[in-house]
């Protein structure tokens, strides 16, 4: 992937006014796989007797971290859109910890792209969540 | 035997919006999304003002995708939630002065969530509704259709399973 295409998409991100309320950041982007984080806030909390994030706030970062990861494919010429976004949430992610995910874009059609992507805190043998989705090809 | 004088309407509407208020003011990331819940009976509305900062797409000035499955998800939670409450509330099992004193019921949690985006979210006020398919003693599943101008038009809708919060004396 050329560094140009990655600048735009570091740029486009850090311009998405809800992905900046939430503090999301891109950590990593190849063709076809996205990286990105959500460090821990007391705003997002879910559950307030244990501190552990809302899902919501995973599901805006697996959302975003596997759209990324459907326009970052070589064979996506721009934009996308979430046409579904399934998530499991195998365990509650810990109070504290910075939440990390990866997509991986494993299948696109001129208009559909397929994405799953995983989330895990400080513990990388066990996931907080997984996700699958199908998003629009947009653009030519 | 005369029936029991029904309490007025005053004093079960202050009982039913404390506890409706707890429950949803208790939970920061509702307020940081800005919901709140419209309550008529037992039927709650959720409701997201428009922000600026749940836009997802700066262009087409968009909702973020994941802003609305939050929406859906806060809903689907809070109307679950709701249901259990509003159960224990009718019978006694709660009163109002639990709620003060903070005795809230723990929430119910997703087991997971699947959301359908039928078109994209305009910035406009969004609504919401949940319905409690099924609601067991461990599990749930939960429907929530969502809207912005139009009732009949929704712009996305979901189901989730949830894992139910022990009870009381099981």
């Amino acid at each position: 992937m050329d560094s140009a295409k990655i600048k735009m998409a570091e740029q486009f991100i850090s311009l998405v006014p809800h992905c900046k309320a939430l503090g999301m950041k891109l950590t990593l982007i190849e063709d076809g796989v996205a990286e990105m984080e959500l460090p821990y806030d007391a705003k997002l909390v879910g559950d307030p007797e244990t501190g552990v994030l809302h899902g919501g706030a995973i599901s805006a970062l697996m959302d975003t971290c596997c759209g990324t990861a459907a326009m970052s494919h070589p064979s996506s010429p721009a934009g996308t859109a979430t046409i579904d976004l399934r998530i499991d949430y195998m365990r509650a992610a810990t109070p504290g910890q910075t939440v990390t995910t990866r997509a991986e874009c494993y299948h696109i059609t001129r208009s559909v792209a397929f994405v799953r992507a995983t989330a895990f805190d400080d513990d990388k043998d066990r996931p907080v969540a997984t996700a699958t989705g199908a998003f629009t090809v947009e653009g030519k | 035997m005369a029936m029991k004088r029904p309490e007025p309407v005053q004093v079960v509407k202050q009982r039913r919006d404390a506890a409706l208020s707890a429950l949803v003011h208790g939970v920061p990331y509702v307020q940081f999304l800005g919901i709140e819940f419209d309550r008529r009976g037992d039927e709650l509305t959720a409701v997201m003002p428009f922000d600026e900062g749940l836009i997802g797409n700066p262009m087409l000035q968009a909702l973020h995708g994941g802003a609305i499955a939050g929406f859906l998800e806060v809903t689907a939670v809070i109307g679950l939630a709701w249901s259990v409450l509003w159960e224990e509330l009718e019978n006694g099992e709660m009163n109002l002065e639990d709620i003060t004193a903070g005795q809230m019921p723990r929430l119910p949690k997703t087991i997971d969530f699947n959301v359908d985006y039928l078109r994209s979210g305009l910035p406009r006020d969004s609504y919401a509704r949940a319905r409690v398919n099924r609601s067991g003693r461990r599990y749930a599943s939960v429907h929530v259709e969502a809207w912005q101008d139009q009732r009949a038009r929704l712009f996305a809708q979901a189901t989730g399973h949830f894992l139910m919060p022990p009870r009381g004396n099981g």
